[in-house]
């Protein structure tokens, strides 16, 4: 609970960054005839974690796909509204989704490395595009990744092994090392914890606060705890609508909503 | 409803008891069902097992009589002769000129040598007869132990060569002694004369080295499988380049790439068809379309290679996106998720993960496309080849067809020879799927 204060208190400042790394303005997604988001409008700001809440199938882990055009995959789906990174519009014919998705990284609700060395699975992002200048080089970058992710110390003697060797905990953390590997501006999370024991939780938990210094990061979770312990900002979802938007604090504490302060107070969902 | 039912079981003091009384007759009906559950069970695993044991039998029957037919054709009945070159018959002018070597009367020398063993047998019929023994190889072995060493002319060398093909059989016990002689393919006297010579020693049995370095023969004892093997493996060398490729591709891009819309719909439905018409058909298409407008020469390993494409090219792109279908989404999105292309996703990740799935596919369809017979008959592999093939332009006829036109044959040798090569062909079949099974457990220990 103290932890929760002293990182809400710090997320107030940073709030106050002027450019947000994502603005998006009146996104509505539909699969089909279908449509699952209707005129969301959320900003995504830079060193801090931004959590989405919501009961099952109310449109936010379809609006995270939305943010590196993860959905363009999906057949018959299609997405209107604007969503600007850093001013430049992701779905302008002028964005590079190849381009879009090293500046914005994804982490799986499963855990999904490769089924290749430990060593392979971080340096695959930084080989495809070219990044690192030679071997050393990307041995760094490589070593600095697993690093930042918490789980140097735990592979760093087994870098050939195969990465769906480790543990569910370490196979996501692997993921994450992964991500950042590409050195991103925004991590996406889908659920990144919903496949964890309560200890490998923690520390992914633990891991998000550490690199909310480098990146932006947006989780979404179906935990309201840790929605609350690990993110400053907080959008509830509902229904294909954003229904409120707000600091995590003055969301789990006074939500302006009838919905929201029924979803976090345990009445539905 | 379950309202009702605990209604009327609690009030009163007998509600317990009911309570007890229904668990009672739960656990009465179950025990008085569970004997006929167990017997159905029993029976249902009894089925089973009487449809494995019904495969294994016929099947070992199957292999029996193939080994039993064809196991004698390993061996060949052979003659010792004692041959004097004589210098005046094969070279009178005394040059050793090759032309000269080549074209001389080699028969006459073995006729010579069996006259010798028989001086009684005078008569022109006899001697015919007597000569009718010997395989016409005899004479191409004496040929070419002289074209290979010329300094042989003049002496007396000892050879062993082929009999022929009836009295090899007679000599396997495949000939009834007691038939009557106008029934059987051996005459009496061919009968007292070969017994003459198991008595001077004279006979030996040897192992068919012949059935594994000749191409076709008109002659059982000097007709061999291996043009047929080298016809079959230029064709299946030309099958795997061509459709391997083709179908990988196809397979690839029909699952990663290509919009879901009718048009891919029926694609789909007409590869599924594809994989379903006879071969035949695919025969009279190549014939008209590969023979008759592009003028691939008939006959050739070539145009069968194409056909045979055509007709692996549905399995192998069933197998290969069935494959590529069991590779989680998981993987695609990670790799897309730090970035990869759609197409550094597929090869990277996708592809070397279907790529066991795949050589299965193809393996099998390289199975189905080894013993395949029909497709072949239209193009014309289907004729009498003697030449080993020395390129995949050459003419040529392949195991299966080989086996085809031996099992028709009307001389008795030919249908042993048949089932060796049924042997020979099983083997190669064996020996792909051990290298399909070696192949996909590196592939995935890699992994």
């Amino acid at each position: 609970m103290i932890a929760m204060q002293a990182t809400t208190g710090r997320a107030t400042d940073a709030a106050a960054s002027p450019v947000p790394a994502f603005m998006t303005r009146d996104v509505c997604v539909f699969y089909g005839q279908k449509q699952a988001l209707t005129n969301v409008s959320l900003d995504i700001h830079r060193n801090q974690v931004t959590s989405l809440i919501g009961p099952s199938g109310c449109g936010k882990s379809t609006y995270l796909r939305c943010l590196n055009r993860m959905n363009d995959i999906i057949d018959g789906c299609r997405v209107t509204g604007s969503i600007l990174l850093d001013g430049q519009d992701i779905y302008a014919g002028s964005m590079d989704v190849v381009h879009l998705r090293a500046r914005v990284g994804m982490v799986f609700q499963k855990p999904n490395p490769f089924p290749k060395s430990i060593f392979e699975n971080v340096a695959y992002g930084p080989r495809i595009h070219g990044i690192a200048k030679d071997k050393t080089e990307l041995e760094a970058i490589v070593h600095n990744s697993l690093e930042k992710a918490g789980l140097l110390a735990e592979v760093k003697d087994r870098m050939d092994q195969p990465g769906t060797g480790l543990s569910g905990g370490q196979q996501q953390r692997l993921c994450i090392a992964r991500a950042i590997a590409v050195q991103p501006e925004v991590i996406l999370m889908d659920e990144p914890c919903s496949a964890l024991d309560p200890i490998a939780t923690a520390r992914i938990e633990e891991l998000i606060d550490e690199l909310r210094e480098h990146f932006a990061i947006v989780i979404v979770t179906h935990s309201m705890q840790q929605a609350a312990r690990v993110s400053q900002r907080t959008g509830f979802f509902h229904l294909g609508i954003l229904v409120e938007t707000g600091d995590t604090e003055q969301i789990f504490t006074n939500p302006r909503d009838k919905r929201t302060q029924d979803y976090i107070t345990g009445r539905f969902g | 409803m379950s309202n009702s039912a605990n209604g009327a079981a609690l009030p009163g003091a007998g509600g317990l008891g009911s309570i007890f009384d229904a668990r009672q007759q739960v656990s009465e009906a179950v025990s008085a069902g569970l004997k006929r559950r167990y017997a159905r069970e029993r029976r249902f695993r009894l089925y089973g097992m009487l449809a494995t044991l019904f495969a294994v039998v016929v099947l070992g029957i199957l292999l029996f009589t193939i080994i039993r037919t064809g196991l004698p054709a390993f061996t060949q009945t052979m003659i010792k002769l004692s041959v004097t070159l004589y210098p005046q018959e094969i070279d009178p002018k005394g040059d050793r000129d090759p032309q000269t070597l080549s074209s001389a009367d080699y028969q006459r020398l073995v006729r010579d040598a069996l006259d010798d063993y028989f001086p009684d047998v005078t008569s022109r019929n006899d001697r015919r007869e007597l000569f009718a023994m010997i395989s016409p190889g005899a004479t191409y072995v004496i040929r070419s132990m002289v074209m290979a060493d010329p300094s042989l002319i003049g002496k007396r060398i000892e050879i062993e060569v082929p009999l022929k093909d009836d009295i090899d059989q007679f000599a396997k016990g495949k000939i009834d002694r007691e038939a009557d002689q106008a029934n059987r393919r051996v005459s009496d006297k061919q009968i007292g004369w070969y017994q003459r010579l198991v008595d001077r020693d004279l006979i030996v049995s040897r192992f068919n080295t012949t059935l594994f370095t000749a191409g076709d023969s008109r002659s059982p004892e000097l007709a061999g499988i291996w043009g047929a093997v080298v016809g079959s493996f230029w064709t299946m060398t030309l099958t795997l380049l061509m459709s391997f490729p083709l179908a990988v591709g196809a397979a690839v891009y029909l699952e990663e790439f290509a919009p879901k819309n009718r048009w891919t719909d029926v694609i789909e439905v007409n590869i599924n068809n594809l994989a379903a018409v006879p071969s035949i058909v695919f025969g009279l298409l190549g014939l008209a379309v590969f023979i008759g407008f592009f003028g691939v020469p008939r006959s050739s390993p070539m145009v069968g290679a194409l056909v045979l494409t055509l007709m692996t090219l549905p399995i192998i792109i069933i197998a290969s996106r069935a494959a590529l279908k069991s590779v989680p989404p998981s993987i695609r999105e990670a790799a897309l998720g730090v970035g990869a292309s759609k197409m550094q996703a597929t090869l990277h990740h996708v592809l070397p993960l279907a790529m066991p799935g795949m050589l299965t596919g193809t393996i099998l369809g390289m199975a189905h496309a080894l013993g395949e017979t029909a497709p072949l008959l239209m193009i014309g592999m289907v004729a009498f080849i003697v030449d080993i093939p020395s390129g995949p332009l050459n003419s040529a006829t392949v195991m299966p067809v080989q086996i085809y036109l031996w099992s028709d044959a009307p001389e008795r040798a030919f249908i042993e020879r048949a089932s060796a090569a049924i042997m020979v062909l099983l083997g190669f079949l064996t020996v792909m799927n051990l290298l399909a099974v070696a192949l996909r457990k590196r592939f995935e220990k890699r992994w």
